[in-house]
């Protein structure tokens, strides 16, 4: 039983930032003025929180991001699997049993029953309308009135337990870690951890750990048996949706900015210190794109791109790559609405450097201009491309949700906190209300662009010099 | 002075060019007018005739560029290019799919999306400055610290959720106006007091803590302490000098988007019902009418240029140091 | 004790919080008498201005007074709650800073950055106010102070904003005025005018000054009573003839011996070694125990203080020993230069021929933005410099010095004129051929800070230009030479591996002297390289300027405004004035007996360290004017006080005088025919 890899688009960008961001690393593990304000990221109680909470996103997205072909020979159910989903992702491959917990419709979270009434037949062979059985969620239960109460306060607890556990165990290999590397030993070690003297603030860093690990542990023993936040219209699992669009958030929050950044760097570059003509044809180019209203251009961009796709539907083997090629268009052209952005910054932070006196000292040397860009220039306005990167994300992740409403966002098939609001939204109107996927996608959304706004004001702090001195 | 806002619009013209022929080349180039024809239409009932049917009535069938058939400056008049796209520059918008003339439709929607629009602006802008002006005058202590918390976790919170919690609280649960719809005159104020409300509220995160920012900026520069040491109380220094300085960034990020007011919110009208041009383009998205969205991105491109010059004039305007030399 | 007028017992303030708060002023005591200058004499960062901003309780956010009372008459300012010390500031005490540029809200004209002064003291009568606004313009020498009510900050000169500032200052017509560095940002000229009228105002209004400054010749000019603080502390406290006389503590001695000027050319200026030591500790030795060449036991254990004579102390334990004070200095080396320096390729001529050198940046305006006009950055200069010898260019900020030297390295390209370095004329040369003359001609700027990219190793800095121009095959002979030349001007050998924010500004300035070294020129162009320095680090950096220039025969374009090291370090001086030169000669016959009446005035207007040299100052009315709109005739002649007809008519020419230097004035042309 052999599963063929499949690389996508977005999986192979992926990946290269991944390596990217490797290189960066490195280099900049080198460089003191990179190394400095990370360090001051890392002695940051918001930071490591943060930290904490974005790796997990980044982990489930990276899980997420390893495409391959399951080969269904010894399923006897593969005929028909194959035909709906072809491409599943490592990620896929953990959670199968959210994957493949289908009900009918509607269920409210933890719910026994489905949210809607049918046509029930009893099983002496008369009728009843009324809220049938789960076939997955709850099953287990003989009486879900009587039993499910205890079942779920007692899976709670042992996730909660579970997670407490987890949590422990990971303390204790850290102050072993930690007091392997330098004297006091374990005891003082964890005594200093404990109570946050030490630098790096490892006790936020636990605690948000801690926190994490027993709601996705409490998570992992509900969801076991029921359907932790419910099922949708066509009765598929609402957080398994939600844990997926983990990908798309991450995708166009970063993909975006790698697709954007050389255009910005280079131009912005070039038309600040090259000034004159080149300067002038780098600004009319930029004002020229900005004027255009963002969601218009890309509202125009999509309905072009679904013209050619429906008029070129052949060329694409499956919806997964389909919709994966939308993605990766999408964050072309949102790339193309947001570059200029930063392109105007580094022209004015270049058009600085170029007469200060170690770029005039290098001129006087006879250093060419490429080597005075590479070697002056570019390294002094890098934290400016940081802090770009890093504040662009939150605002490109909510861009996402508010992009698919308009159905310009990525394709309706893909999983995304958009298209879970959009989808939802319809169902505000029924009476009583189906509020569980708004609130999923709301709260997935919500913690992981919490996080990124915190940790980019963080990262801002140290990286900006202008607003440490104020400090 | 004079000749200075003359340059700025002289130098709009070839922008306005530039994004003509982006325009063009996105909605007539990338897709020919067949391709176009064949989505509208739905592939399974694509007769040739019925694309030529298409194109025709919306006057796709001629040449792109240059008109071989037509005699004299036919040749270039009588094209998609001369037709579709440098018409925009007169602000003829042409007919939508539903055989509607789109300026008159544009000039009668604007008024909805203004009336969302201005309040919105007008009410954040008070709301803002003076919640950052408090928060600038109790800097450092906690009332700054966890005023800035409370603004990061309310940009964090997706617009869509302010718009559906709003509506769900204030109009399902506590009717107090209605969902959604729109009046004319007077009686369209129940219609549009939540929309703007939550305009203003899903605004303060990221507004406050701009105004915050540049009120701080200008909090440590050397004046302040100069008024300082002439014995100003602390809310006079704020108020006469901090405020003034700061004044000049706001108001001038404040007329950039003015003209674009004209553009409405797209989400915001959508979810109110509200007739505005947000809501005219989100229909013609999602009916792939191809001819509004065209006349929208040129709209909006005019809209955002007056906007970039009017930043310069305000400039000259509001800050001495421009208007003088 | 009645006519105490402010009095400071133990002041302490503290900057930062946290386990090691920088004690920026560490326990000092001071008593101001009514109508008197007192002089607070030190170096940066030794704690001068949080003295004073302390004292108006402005305290930048991070810093706090711990302890300590402050009197101003019989009030204890420091008990005072907040809105009773509003009261005081701007009232009994005003405050003057140094930057007359920022220290003005840009925003809101000068009338109504002085009315809102006058209207908290005298009430809001708005009549009243407007009069009293004019009325202060007037006596702090603006002219035309009614229509200069309505102007904005920006339309006024950097002397004429300090004017502001004193007006806004007398508003509340203090006891006390604090001044802060008030003249540090003002070119020479402007200086005197400044302090002449702080004088006068003193005279006027019977305040007392607190004055705070670096520079021991304005101290010398107008001080009553002198204190010097050094980290932290006051270490001397003197009548100002008495500490001009003789200085107690050794580090006012060493700042007096490492002022350069004329007489000690041939020798090397005493220096003070090492550095301020950093404040964020408690200190149980002397603070300059390190520092001080006479230190001995006892300086393990800090001084107290030692009081001389009434009003006279010292935080020395040499202090009780008069005469001991004075012990042997230790010889100083003599400096000796090379022989000539005769490098290849030096031949009798000049090394650098500057001819009619033109230096024009266009002004555009209108719609299309046609070039309207030029700023005469340099207009015409004509300079020629020697193997091995020093040329001065002197000259007020925005005369257009900095731009001759851009000009001649090809940084600017000049408009007009021929620049012959060693026969070439660089002004054709382009590209390739450009690039490989440059390892000749090298410059040192001002900043030291600014000067080196602080993403780079040091080492790679100095080793940017070896790179570029070939030097050093391979990357060892580089790295030796790097080695080689931190030695040279005396740095530590691991310098290399360091960044250039660890280094102190006088280091920093020395590995730029490395770099420029590094692609062995024949010329340095020195661009103010002293004057963002301390004193005593200046005294260094000019040491080595000389040592290398002896060692290597470099020649030094050195430009600059600063009159005492032009005294000791050049062979030739030329004095700019907006773009032009108006005067060129030998630098003692020039120094001694200036001729154009704009160096005359020039010369009298820097301030000598010493109260017994009672020169006349020549003071120059009004400010230098633009470039961009020179005056017809000689641009000297609307501030010249010896202005004849002629001068309005045509530019003097540039004359040779009998005695071999050059002037280009009628006056003298007049004379000397």
């Amino acid at each position: 039983m052999m599963d063929s890899l499949v690389i996508l688009w977005t999986d192979a960008l992926v990946f290269l930032l991944l390596l990217f961001v490797g290189t960066f690393g490195v280099y900049a593990a080198g460089k003191e003025h990179l190394r400095g304000p990370w360090r001051l990221v890392v002695r940051s109680r918001v930071g490591v929180s943060t930290l904490v909470i974005l790796s997990f996103y980044v982990a489930v997205g990276l899980l997420d991001s390893v495409h391959f072909e399951p080969s269904y020979l010894a399923d006897p159910q593969a005929q028909d699997r194959a035909q709906s989903t072809e491409v599943v992702s490592l990620f896929d491959r953990l959670v199968l049993p959210l994957r493949e917990r289908q009900e009918k419709t509607y269920s409210a979270p933890l719910a026994t029953h489905l949210y809607a009434k049918e046509n029930i037949e009893q099983s002496d062979g008369t009728m009843i309308r009324d809220y049938p059985r789960l076939q997955y969620g709850g099953a287990h239960l003989a009486d879900p009135a009587r039993d499910w109460a205890g079942d779920v306060l007692r899976l709670s607890l042992i996730g909660l337990v579970k997670g407490l556990l987890v949590t422990l165990v990971l303390a204790n290999i850290l102050f072993a870690l930690l007091a392997s590397r330098r004297a006091g030993g374990f005891a003082g070690v964890a005594r200093e951890v404990l109570t946050g003297k030490g630098e790096i603030p490892w006790r936020s860093a636990l605690i948000t750990l801690g926190l994490l690990l027993m709601v996705l542990l409490w998570a992992v023993e509900l969801s076991g048996r029921y359907h932790l936040l419910g099922t949708d219209k066509v009765g598929e699992d609402v957080f398994y949706q939600a844990l997926k669009s983990i990908r798309t958030g991450l995708l166009i929050g970063t993909l975006t900015t790698l697709v954007m950044l050389p255009a910005a760097i280079l131009l912005g570059i070039m038309a600040g210190y090259f000034r004159g003509w080149v300067d002038d044809l780098i600004q009319y180019t930029y004002t020229t794109l900005n004027s255009i209203p963002g969601v218009l251009l890309i509202a125009a961009a999509i309905l072009m791109l679904q013209i050619y796709m429906s008029n070129h539907a052949d060329e694409f083997n499956s919806l997964v790559e389909r919709a994966d090629l939308r993605l990766l268009f999408l964050c072309i052209i949102l790339g193309v609405t947001s570059w200029t952005g930063l392109c105007r910054l580094l022209r004015g932070e270049s058009m600085k450097l170029r007469e200060v006196d170690y770029v005039q000292a290098a001129v006087a040397f006879g250093v060419g201009h490429f080597q005075i860009i590479v070697r002056h220039i570019l390294p002094n306005v890098l934290h400016i491309v940081l802090i770009t990167v890093v504040l662009d994300f939150s605002g490109l992740v909510l861009a996402e949700a508010v992009l698919s409403y308009v159905n310009i966002g990525v394709d309706p098939t893909m999983n995304s906190w958009g298209n879970m609001i959009n989808s939802a939204r319809l169902e505000m109107a029924r009476e009583p209300v189906v509020w569980w996927s708004l609130l999923a996608a709301m709260i997935f959304m919500f913690t992981l662009v919490l996080s990124a706004n915190l940790f980019s004001d963080v990262v801002r702090d140290a990286f900006d010099p202008r607003l440490r001195s104020s400090r | 002075m004079i000749a200075y806002i003359i340059r700025r619009v002289l130098y709009a013209i070839p922008i306005l060019i530039g994004i003509n022929i982006l325009t063009f080349v996105l909605f007539f180039v990338v897709n020919s007018p067949d391709d176009m024809a064949r989505m509208n239409l739905g592939m399974k009932r694509v007769t040739p005739e019925a694309i030529e049917n298409w194109k025709a009535e919306r006057g796709y069938d001629r040449p792109l560029l240059y008109n071989a058939a037509r005699q004299g400056t036919e040749q270039l008049t009588n094209t998609i290019f001369f037709q579709k796209s440098l018409k925009l520059f007169q602000f003829e918008f042409g007919v939508s799919d539903s055989d509607r003339d789109i300026g008159y439709d544009i000039s009668q929607r604007m008024w909805p999306s203004l009336a969302i629009a201005v309040p919105v602006l007008l009410v954040g802008l008070l709301v803002n400055i003076t919640y950052a002006l408090l928060i600038a005058f109790f800097r450092a202590t906690y009332i700054d610290i966890w005023s800035v918390v409370l603004c990061v976790v309310m940009m964090s919170i997706s617009g869509l959720f302010y718009i559906i919690g709003g509506q769900y609280l204030v109009s399902k649960l506590l009717h107090l106006v209605p969902i959604s719809g729109y009046d004319t005159g007077l009686a369209a104020i129940k219609f549009l007091i939540l929309p703007v409300l939550i305009g203003v509220v899903g605004g303060i995160g990221a507004g406050t803590r701009w105004y915050r920012t540049l009120f701080l900026e200008e909090i440590n520069r050397d004046y302040v302490r100069t008024a300082r040491a002439k014995g100003l109380s602390e809310g006079l220094v704020l108020f006469r000098h901090v405020l003034k300085n700061a004044m000049i960034p706001i108001l001038t990020g404040v007329v950039v988007v003015l003209p674009l007011l004209f553009m409405g919110s797209l989400i915001t009208e959508s979810f109110f019902g509200i007739p505005g041009l947000g809501s005219y383009t989100i229909d013609a998205i999602n009916r792939q009418d191809f001819a509004i969205v065209r006349a929208m991105v040129f709209l909006g491109s005019v809209l955002y240029i007056i906007g970039l010059l009017l930043t310069d004039i305000s400039y000259t305007l509001v800050d001495p140091r421009v208007r003088l030399s | 004790m009645s006519d105490t007028l402010l009095k400071v017992e133990n002041l302490q303030t503290w900057l930062g919080s946290g386990e090691r708060p920088v004690r920026a002023v560490d326990g000092i005591d001071l008593e101001i008498r009514r109508g008197e200058t007192f002089a607070l004499l030190g170096e940066s960062g030794c704690g001068k201005s949080m003295t004073a901003l302390s004292l108006m309780r402005l305290l930048p956010p991070a810093g706090r007074i711990v302890a300590g009372d402050v009197y101003l008459g019989k009030t204890a300012l420091l008990e005072l709650p907040e809105y009773a010390m509003r009261a005081e500031r701007g009232g009994r005490m005003a405050m003057i800073f140094q930057e007359p540029m920022t220290s003005l809200n840009p925003v809101l004209t000068i009338g109504q950055q002085i009315g809102e002064a006058v209207k908290i003291r005298d009430g809001g009568d708005r009549r009243a106010v407007a009069q009293r606004v004019v009325e202060l313009l007037h006596s702090v020498g603006i002219p035309d102070p009614v229509r200069r009510v309505g102007e904005y900050p920006h339309q006024l000169s950097g002397g004429m904003k300090q004017r502001v500032m004193i007006a806004m200052a007398l508003a509340g017509r203090p006891e006390l005025l604090i001044a802060d560095e008030p003249t540090t940002a003002l070119d020479v000229t402007i200086q005197a005018q400044v302090l002449a009228l702080l004088k006068e105002l003193q005279r006027q209004t019977g305040m007392a000054i607190l004055l705070i400054t670096h520079d021991l010749g304005v101290v010398a000019e107008v001080a009553d009573r002198v204190a010097v603080m050094y980290a932290g502390q006051i270490i001397e406290q003197a009548s100002r003839d008495r500490f001009f006389d003789n200085p107690q503590h050794p580090y006012s001695r060493k700042l007096f011996q490492s002022l350069p000027d004329a007489g000690k050319r041939s020798r090397r200026l005493a220096v003070i070694s090492g550095n301020v030591p950093p404040l964020n500790q408690v200190f149980t030795a002397c603070r300059f125990i390190d520092r001080c060449d006479r230190a001995f036991e006892d300086c393990e254990m800090a001084p107290g203080w030692t009081e001389l004579a009434p009003g006279q102390g010292v935080r020395c334990h040499l202090a009780g020993f008069h005469d001991a004070v004075s012990i042997v200095e230790l010889p100083e080396a003599e400096h000796t230069p090379v022989a000539a320096a005769s490098g290849p390729g030096s031949s009798q001529g000049p090394l650098l021929q500057v001819e009619q050198l033109k230096v024009h940046f266009p002004i555009h305006k209108g719609v299309f933005k046609r070039t309207v006009g030029h700023v005469r950055a340099v207009d015409g200069i004509s300079l020629s410099i020697d193997p091995g010898k020093t040329l001065a260019l002197v000259g007020e900020s925005g005369c257009g010095k900095t731009t001759v030297g851009k000009g001649i390295l090809q940084l600017v390209r000049p408009t007009a004129g021929s620049v012959r370095f060693a026969g070439d004329e660089l002004t054709r040369l382009k590209g390739g051929a450009l690039r490989s003359r440059r390892s000749e001609l090298q410059i040192i700027f001002q900043d030291p800070v600014a000067s080196m990219n602080p993403r780079m190793l040091v080492g790679d800095i100095i080793e940017e230009g070896m790179k570029a121009q070939r030097i050093g095959r391979t990357a060892e002979q580089r790295r030796a030479r790097v080695t080689e030349l931190l030695g040279q001007v005396g740095l530590p050998d691991d310098s290399a591996s360091r960044y250039p924010h660890e280094f102190s500004g006088g280091q920093r300035q020395r590995i730029c002297i490395a770099r420029a070294l590094a692609v062995d020129p024949k010329l340095i162009i020195c661009d103010e390289p002293t004057s963002a320095l301390d004193v005593s680090v200046q005294a260094q950096i000019l040491n080595l300027l000389k040592l290398l220039q002896n060692s290597r025969g470099l020649a030094f374009l050195f430009i600059t405004h600063n009159i005492s090291v032009v005294a000791y370090l050049a062979d030739e001086v030329a004095v700019m004035y907006l773009g032009r030169i108006v005067e060129r000669g030998e630098v003692g016959q020039l120094l001694a007996a200036p001729r154009h009446p704009y160096t005359q005035a020039l010369l009298s207007a820097v301030p000598v360290a010493d109260p017994r040299s009672r020169r006349e100052v020549i003071r120059l009315e009004g400010d230098m004017p633009s470039p961009a709109n020179p005056p017809a005739g000689c641009h000297f002649h609307p501030r010249c006080p010896f202005a004849m007809p002629r001068c309005r008519e045509r530019y003097p020419d540039l004359n040779r005088l009998a005695d071999g230097r050059q002037v280009s004035c009628y006056k003298v042309e007049h004379e000397e025919s």
